[in-house]
């Protein structure tokens, strides 16, 4: 074979790419967004008085970020049918996606919190306001801007773990090429492509959030 | 079947997977480590070439995929001549992978050491090879090293995608065993759990380890 | 074991009913006793001021009496009505929480490091209680909270956000953030404290012409020993964990009585 790159079958591939390169991004955006509210909820979940329910929920992130996402997708994918409960390979992906990132973001929104400081939460209680509202109106406006670049970091990272989908048959953009791949034997195109893809999309994500943060930081009057 | 006798049976091949991800994980993190050491440095250095090579590659490595990087290095490279064994390729692609992102931290724990440290080691004349070796670089490490026990974690973790080209580690016998049992609660739950006592039992611990004796050598216990 | 609270009244009834009273209050750390067997009354319109050592419990008091701790014996009553604990049946209990947050509206605290919310600027500092708390429409909030920064002389900086403004500037607004929820005891915790020397001036002046010009009861924990005694009724000098003495300004330093103030009172004077 050697090295020869083919003009025609790229541009005769890449369509079909940029098509899975769409579900690619729908897979991140689903993902995320379950990940985005299942993180608050284990992030909080963390901070009520009961300390067995704290204590379980502290255990339960440790274990879902100590153990691989490939193995949690396989388990999420396989374990359901075994038990009689059938799941689609887009419902078991964002399931194990969308939990195993909620546990890395609990840990992204509870170090926020943890940075506002305690006068803040003395000065809610002065001016007598609702745990609501000190939650609402000032502990989280201020926990935020710290916790953006984790926040921002995180959303290129499940954008970049979506490939592992394909081993369950989610028809993202690293299944696509796996597909083009093998009915073609050619694979430096499509890896090469599907990596050129990737780059594009991360480097100015990555960029934007950056801008993104220091505009909240401003918009809010800190700093 | 129990879940007693599954163990009794897959046991050996449970353990034959975790050895192959054992081998994996060490030997990918001294080529991350080695990596990030020169990645890391060569993105602080004066010439705008090494500092350009040292920016493409950490960004080609942290904007791409761990698995279509793996897939790159195993499927395409061949092309270029270049054949690695599977077991060679899942390694050498995890740890270039983490590697990039181990150069960030290498950059940013040498940007931490106090700007009198610099100072007072260029006032005693020493060659700044010396200088980086003897002074810098002893109190980045121990700076560092928290966030390199999260990146460590993190590569356990990513040589489970070595599966993916048939290198038998504990995630591929996970597979072969789910494949002929179907029991995939036991199965993938084994390896799960496997999982996660290397990391919490023997990584975190080891890493913690680590961070003391630094601490004290350095005399900041 | 469970305290007898049998011994204290339900509420406090009579003519001249103190505005806050803290009756036999203890408060522990641990093992270390913070304040002990505390009885404090402070009557409407009074001004008063603590002093002493540092771990003598003086900011226990104010915090205590904010709610932001929880005492272990004893009650305090405000304005007649048990704060710390509240009745059930003819019996007081430990006061729950929503207990707790009707009770405190009465009182306002400023802080030694401001607390304002660095996200808002000055005037919706002050607006935020009013609004979300009191229910206030937002007009009738911002007018009053005008009203309130001009009092403070801070209306020229209402919509600078805090961390463009000075630690005096900052403590104004807190001070006026704290009025705009009309506190009938008002609390300065070292207030002056963090602050430089050439600024502690416009906060001391702020807190001089609340004394004269309102009829708010109020209570100081302060370094400023000559400000203490400008502007105090009563000063209360603490000593591990209780009063060691109290009287008027011209009492307390002019002619203390007990050994330990006069040590306190010299070692003041000296450093300065």
């Amino acid at each position: 074979m050697g090295f020869n790159w083919n003009w025609a079958f790229t541009w005769e591939i890449l369509p079909k790419l940029l098509h899975a390169t769409l579900n690619t991004l729908m897979a991140a955006g689903f993902g995320y967004a379950i990940a985005l509210v299942l993180g608050m909820v284990f992030a909080l979940a963390q901070r009520t008085p009961y300390w067995a329910l704290t204590k379980v929920v502290r255990e339960v992130v440790e274990f879902i970020r100590s153990t691989p996402l490939i193995l949690q997708i396989f388990f999420v994918y396989y374990v359901g049918p075994q038990f009689g409960l059938k799941l689609g390979p887009w419902t078991a992906g964002m399931i194990a996606i969308g939990l195993h990132y909620s546990a890395y973001l609990s840990e992204v929104y509870r170090g926020g919190l943890e940075s506002v400081a305690k006068g803040q939460w003395e000065a809610c209680t002065a001016l007598n306001l609702s745990t609501r509202d000190t939650y609402l109106r000032i502990v989280i406006p201020q926990a935020i801007p710290p916790a953006l670049a984790g926040m921002g970091n995180y959303l290129v990272g499940i954008f970049k773990d979506t490939p592992m989908l394909s081993v369950i048959g989610v028809a993202e953009l690293m299944h696509t090429a796996n597909a083009i791949g093998s009915s073609s034997y050619r694979y430096l195109e499509p890896y090469t492509l599907v990596g050129i893809i990737f780059l594009a999309i991360s480097l100015p994500t990555a960029a934007l959030i950056r801008v993104f943060e220091g505009y909240v930081r401003r918009k809010l009057g800190l700093k | 079947m129990s879940y007693t006798d599954f163990l009794r049976q897959y046991g050996d091949r449970f353990w034959d997977g975790t050895l192959i991800t054992a081998q994996q994980f060490l030997l990918a993190s001294l080529l991350a480590i080695a990596i990030a050491l020169l990645a890391g440095l060569m993105k602080l250095s004066r010439n705008r070439l090494i500092r350009g090579i040292a920016v493409v590659y950490i960004e080609i490595f942290r904007g791409t995929s761990l698995l279509v990087q793996l897939y790159w290095i195993f499927f395409v490279l061949p092309l270029f001549g270049l054949t690695l064994a599977k077991f060679t390729a899942g390694f050498v692609a995890v740890g270039m992978n983490l590697g990039a992102y181990g150069a960030e931290l290498v950059r940013g724990g040498i940007q931490s050491v106090p700007k009198g440290q610099w100072e007072a080691a260029y006032a005693l004349s020493m060659s700044p090879a010396r200088r980086m070796w003897r002074i810098i670089l002893p109190q980045a490490f121990v700076n560092m090293l928290p966030p390199w026990g999260n990146l460590l974690i993190e590569l356990l973790k990513n040589t489970a995608l070595v599966a993916l080209i048939s290198v038998s580690d504990l995630m591929f016998e996970a597979k072969q065993i789910n494949g002929t049992t179907f029991l995939s609660a036991q199965t993938f739950g084994t390896a799960l759990i496997i999982y996660y006592v290397l990391a919490r039992f023997i990584v975190t611990p080891f890493m913690r380890w680590l961070e003391r004796v630094m601490r004290r050598k350095l005399g900041r216990a | 074991m469970m305290e007898d609270l049998s011994q204290y009244p339900l509420e406090l009834k009579g003519p001249d009913i103190p505005m806050v009273r803290f009756s036999r209050v203890t408060k522990r750390y641990g093992d270390l006793t913070v304040l002990d067997d505390l009885d404090l009354d402070v009557t409407t319109g009074e001004m008063v001021t603590i002093i002493g050592p540092s771990g003598s419990g003086k900011t226990t008091v104010l915090r205590m009496l904010m709610t932001l701790e929880t005492i272990n014996e004893g009650v305090i009553y405000v304005d007649g009505q048990p704060l710390t604990h509240m009745v059930k049946g003819d019996k007081l209990v430990p006061a729950d929480r929503k207990y707790l947050r009707k009770m405190r509206s009465q009182i306002g605290m400023c802080f030694q490091h401001f607390n304002l919310f660095p996200h808002m600027t000055a005037l919706e500092n002050c607006m935020e209680g009013p609004v979300q708390v009191l229910g206030m429409k937002k007009k009738e909030a911002r007018e009053r909270s005008e009203e309130l920064l001009e009092l403070v002389g801070m209306a020229d900086k209402r919509d600078q956000h805090p961390s463009r403004l000075s630690g005096g500037q900052q403590q104004r607004v807190a001070i006026a953030r704290a009025l705009a929820m009309r506190p009938k005891v008002m609390l300065f915790d070292e207030v002056t404290s963090a602050l430089d020397p050439e600024v502690i001036g416009e906060v001391t002046n702020v807190i001089r012409s609340l004394v004269d010009e309102h009829n708010l009861t109020m209570l100081m924990v302060t370094h400023q020993m000559g400000f203490a005694k400008d502007i105090s009724d009563r000063v209360c000098f603490f000593y591990g964990g209780s009063i060691e003495e109290q009287g008027t300004p011209e009492e307390l330093f002019g002619n203390p009585q007990k050994e330990r103030t006069q040590q306190f009172l010299s070692a003041v004077k000296e450093a300065g």
